[in-house]
């Protein structure tokens, strides 16, 4: 038998008994964060691919979310802080080593790239719109003549945005359950697929939802592979790391992880898409809520028990 | 320079000066430590072994935190001390996540505190509060650079061992054994 125990008394907040310095702000963040990147992602990559009429919600209108959750998104983190008078010093350096500085700087191009974007769509979507200053008229009409080039920039960053999302995660090795190289593909892949869920919900046109939905199939097969990764990948590794990926086989995380995340938020989402390609009726509003849901759960299932695994010493 | 502290965890009882005397020195708020006193109990009666070590930052050579760190708050100064600048500092949280032995805390004024070695006792050429004030003398502090240093004799001729190395962080604490 080994104890270890603290005779000299440690009860410090959010550390002990496990550390949870990180609450539901981080979750939330990392959900708003991999949707806005997946609805971006398709929006530009449907621009590049010159297919704005047959897409016009992915390449239109689900954009229009994307401002409001990046904001939003970054009102948790910045709840999170806790010196937040200082949160500008993000600002005031690159740092290439740190995941969470790539994150700060790229949202603070794409945040606004994005607005960009949207109110260059906004006079179709609302007509008697009236920019009203000469300058914004010539600004609008610049952003709608440089869609391609702006594509090709909001992909790029949509794709870091994405993968960052995984990385702020696995590249804290002290997190055995996090420090896993597959955690940023995995947020990738899962981001895009809650992206492509509100595109889904949105969409009015029935061949633009059933391409959506044959994209989200194919997401969802990537993200069950890249789940199936990260467990083995784990077992085959140091005692830590098995003892970290036991949480979702066996220990507190179990139910959690199997129902809510694989269960409910991607096999039977993918199940009813694939009852939907073979010309059932089933409303879209079903799959699209269960892998947002699964999206979100999985964060929060990720944030919270990765921070109850720790080397032992 | 390179500043680092060996712990005999057969001469300490497990007083807890230490921690007081950190606590004292630096002003750590009232419920919060920057170092703490292990004990780990191996076996079962009658064959039990107790280890007793008195924990804190490693100061780590390849830290986790500083690497982390968005805004450059967590750097390393001379002597390989890890320190935190407070108004650099955004209370994020990325270096306590990044610290396998749970070092680091969110201080009530919103940035992040540890052990600093004392720097500002080290600098004057004194030893840091822990160090100076422990009854059995079992720690021992100074310069690993420097073959003649109190540290570096610790070193020579006893086998000792640091925490969780296979984390890869180089830490610079080392428990005589």
């Amino acid at each position: 038998m080994k104890e270890e125990i603290f005779i000299s008394g440690r009860d410090i907040p959010y550390i002990d008994p496990f550390l949870n310095i990180w609450h539901w702000q981080i979750p939330i963040y990392l959900f708003l964060g991999g949707l806005a990147a997946g609805i971006l992602f398709f929006a530009s990559l449907y621009t590049i691919l010159g297919k704005e009429k047959e897409m016009p919600t992915t390449v239109k209108w689900a954009p229009f979310l994307v401002p409001g959750a990046l904001v939003l998104g970054l009102f948790a983190l910045f709840l999170d802080l806790k010196h937040q008078l200082f949160f500008w010093r993000l600002y005031t350096t690159i740092r290439l080593e740190s995941p969470m500085s790539w994150g700060a700087w790229v949202l603070m191009f794409i945040t606004p790239l994005s607005m960009v974007w949207v109110a260059s769509y906004l006079r179709e979507l609302i007509p008697s719109w009236n920019w009203k200053f000469q300058w914004l008229k010539d600004a609008e009409a610049l952003a709608i003549k440089n869609r391609k080039p702006m594509a090709w920039v909001l992909m790029i960053l949509a794709i870091i945005l994405g993968i960052y999302t995984g990385i702020l995660l696995s590249a804290f090795n002290a997190r055995p359950l996090w420090n896993n190289a597959i955690l940023g593909p995995l947020f990738l892949v899962s981001g895009m697929s809650t992206g492509v869920a509100v595109i889904m919900w949105m969409s009015k046109s029935h061949y633009e939802r059933k391409v959506l939905s044959r994209i989200d199939l194919l997401l969802i097969v990537i993200e069950l592979f890249f789940i199936t990764h990260m467990i083995m990948g784990s077992l085959a590794g140091s005692q830590a790391m098995i003892e970290a990926i036991d949480l979702f086989l066996g220990g507190e995380f179990t139910v959690s992880f199997w129902v809510f995340v694989i269960i409910l938020g991607l096999i039977f989402p993918a199940a009813l898409e694939i009852l939907e390609l073979r010309g059932y009726k089933v409303p879209i509003a079903i799959p699209a809520f269960l892998i947002l849901m699964g999206g979100l759960v999985f964060r929060f299932i990720m944030v919270e028990a990765g921070q109850i695994t720790r080397y032992l010493y | 320079m390179r500043y680092a502290m060996a712990i005999d965890t057969k001469k300490c009882v497990g007083c807890s000066d230490c921690v007081v005397a950190c606590q004292t020195e630096n002003n750590v708020p009232l419920g919060y430590c920057r170092d703490w006193i292990t004990e780990t109990v191996d076996g079962s009666y009658p064959n039990v072994e107790i280890e007793l070590r008195s924990e804190r930052c490693n100061h780590c050579d390849n830290s986790p935190c500083v690497r982390c760190c968005p805004t450059g708050a967590s750097h390393i100064v001379e002597g390989g001390i890890v320190l935190v600048t407070h108004d650099k500092c955004i209370g994020c949280g990325a270096c306590i996540e990044s610290c396998p032995y749970d070092a680091r805390y969110s201080h009530p004024e919103g940035w992040v505190d540890k052990c600093t070695f004392c720097h500002h006792r080290v600098t004057k050429g004194e030893l840091p509060a822990c160090v100076s004030v422990c009854p059995t003398k079992c720690m021992y502090f100074g310069d690993l650079d420097d073959p003649n240093s109190e540290i570096s004799n610790a070193l020579k001729n006893r086998k000792y061992k640091a925490l969780a190395p296979e984390a890869g962080t180089k830490p610079q604490i080392f428990y005589l054994v």
